[in-house]
């Protein structure tokens, strides 16, 4: 196997992964000198830990850590809109656009709560308001300071949440295949879904240039908001399964429409490091 | 033995297709994850027992996840016939976005279609005879209520079968599928009734439950017997 077409394949979602990889690495060493070829069942273990090493985070392996990963992203998501509709100074420029946040933060409660439920003793310490810092601060500087006071600003981060959330549930969904667990969870995930195409639409209405779909763009962030790159990395991808999207079976399909036509997903790992950069206390790990 | 065998190919193809360098991202990620370890096929010419289509329609045989692909491959030849028609005439009511809009879908639900096509090669049902009779092409309300009715069934379609596939490749495909069509259902309902884009209350007859905060989801069998009001090919199912 071609160890370096796999490296080019990952620059694509990840710009940053040479820098992760030093080749003076002990796992990069390994990797590069076995002499003989490597078992399918030995592959996934041998890139598994090397990519563990180089992002530093784990990937949800069974049930109940997929779970309370989505708890957890629940909550962020629940407290986001909530501190936005009860605590802050924002001016919803209709009684439509509060009713929506509205619409939309009663869902994040309901998935807080359906998933408290289906955990029961093994649920994560409920996050509160103050665990988080919805401006990201640490990482982002004042780039979202305004996100309580201006409506521009709400609108966009609670886009990208949207964005992060349904991308995450589908890099989930391989840990609960064939469990009914996994209906539960597309449920929820079409869900958000629904939530991400209406606060586009919000976006497009307040003057962001937004379609309520993923459109394409060279390094998948549609929204021209580069803090925001993490959350789209790969978006701008047309090929399914080897299979090019655009212009498929000789149709007029666009590479724009064939980008925006198959939503992405997001490793745990990468999930995990957006969610991050708000969470103040017990970040994920 | 003839199982047996199958599986054996299977694993071949797998590992030539791991080992022949061109792994694409998808599969990468799974790998790179500390769960799946399965790489999508999309040769599906490795069938010897495929269903004869009976002249009397076609079969989805859901005994694995050929039939279930199958099946998402007749909704979205629907989705697509029925978005061609409108996107080539639009009612003159809808405004310039709403037509722009009308074209993206239509693109998106093409590209569905003939993913599925490609994907599943020989293993593929025949092309559906649709029934639209029952819409009016040149009312924005009809068309509008009929699209939100394909886009919700959609949704509600892909979430109840998404348990049914053995592939991981397959299922993550899936995902990526659904997510797109609920952005569909989303923007279609705002555009009949601004603020109805996840009214789940009004999707409970699709399976959801706004208690929980969960959209519709619905087993093949319940899907086929909504969408068959839109469908002239008679869809036989077997082994679900």
């Amino acid at each position: 196997m071609n160890i370096v077409n796999i490296l080019e394949e990952i620059e694509k979602v990840d710009g940053e992964i040479y820098e992760r990889l030093s080749p003076r690495r002990a796992a990069m060493k390994d990797f590069f000198n076995v002499g003989k070829k490597i078992s399918l069942a030995a592959l996934p273990l041998a890139l598994g830990s090397m990519f563990q090493k180089a992002y530093g985070q784990s990937n949800p392996t069974n049930v109940n850590e997929v779970l309370n990963f989505a708890l957890t992203l629940e909550y962020l998501e629940y407290h986001f809109y909530n501190h936005a509709l009860t605590n802050s100074t924002i001016a919803f420029p209709t009684p439509a656009s509060n009713a929506a946040i509205t619409t939309i933060r009663n869902h994040e409660l309901a998935h807080v709560n359906l998933l408290k439920g289906a955990l029961g003793a093994a649920a994560v310490t409920p996050f509160v308001d103050a665990d988080f810092d919805f401006t990201g601060a640490a990482t982002f500087g004042t780039a979202f300071a305004d996100v309580f006071s201006n409506y521009a600003t709400f609108l966009k981060v609670a886009t990208a949440f949207e964005d992060t959330g349904v991308r995450a549930y589908k890099g989930q969904a391989p840990v609960l295949k064939g469990m009914p667990v996994l209906t539960t969870a597309l449920q929820i995930h079409s869900v958000e879904a629904r939530h991400a195409s209406h606060l586009r639409q919000m976006a497009a209405a307040a003057g962001l240039p937004l379609k309520p779909w993923i459109s394409n763009i060279t390094n998948g962030n549609d929204t021209g908001i580069s803090q925001v790159d993490a959350v789209y990395a790969g978006e701008q991808n047309t090929m399914i399964a080897g299979v090019e999207i655009t212009g498929i079976n000789g149709t007029a399909v666009t590479k724009t429409q064939a980008a925006e036509s198959f939503d992405e997903f997001l490793t745990g790992s990468a999930v995990k490091t957006i969610a991050n950069i708000f969470i103040k206390t017990r970040k994920l790990s | 033995m003839e199982n047996l065998n199958e599986k054996e190919q299977d694993v071949m193809l797998k590992e030539s297709s791991i080992l022949d360098a061109k792994l694409e991202r998808r599969s990468f990620l799974q790998f790179a994850g500390a769960g799946a370890a399965i790489v999508a096929l999309t040769a599906a010419g490795c069938r010897k027992d495929r269903p004869i289509t009976p002249a009397s329609g076609v079969t989805l045989d859901f005994k694995d996840d050929f039939g279930v692909l199958n099946y998402a491959y007749a909704l979205e030849q629907l989705e697509a016939a029925f978005y061609v028609q409108v996107a080539s005439a639009p009612p003159s009511a809808f405004t310039q976005v709403q037509k722009n809009y009308f074209q993206d879908v239509q693109f998106h639900e093409i590209a569905h279609r003939e993913f599925f096509k490609k994907a599943l090669g020989t293993a593929a049902i025949g092309s559906l005879s649709v029934d639209f009779s029952s819409i009016d092409f040149t009312s924005a309300t009809s068309v509008l209520a009929a699209a939100q009715a394909f886009e919700d069934l959609g949704v509600a379609a892909y979430n109840g079968a998404g348990v049914r596939l053995k592939d991981t490749g397959y299922l993550v495909i899936a995902g990526q599928i659904v997510s797109v069509e609920a952005r569909h259902a989303a923007w279609v309902r705002d555009q009949i009734s601004n603020g109805t884009f996840a009214d789940l209350a009004s999707l409970s007859a699709l399976g959801a439950d706004n208690a929980n905060g969960l959209d519709g989801a619905l087993t093949p069998d319940k899907v086929l017997a909504i969408a068959g009001k839109y469908v002239k090919t008679k869809i036989n199912v077997i082994n679900l």
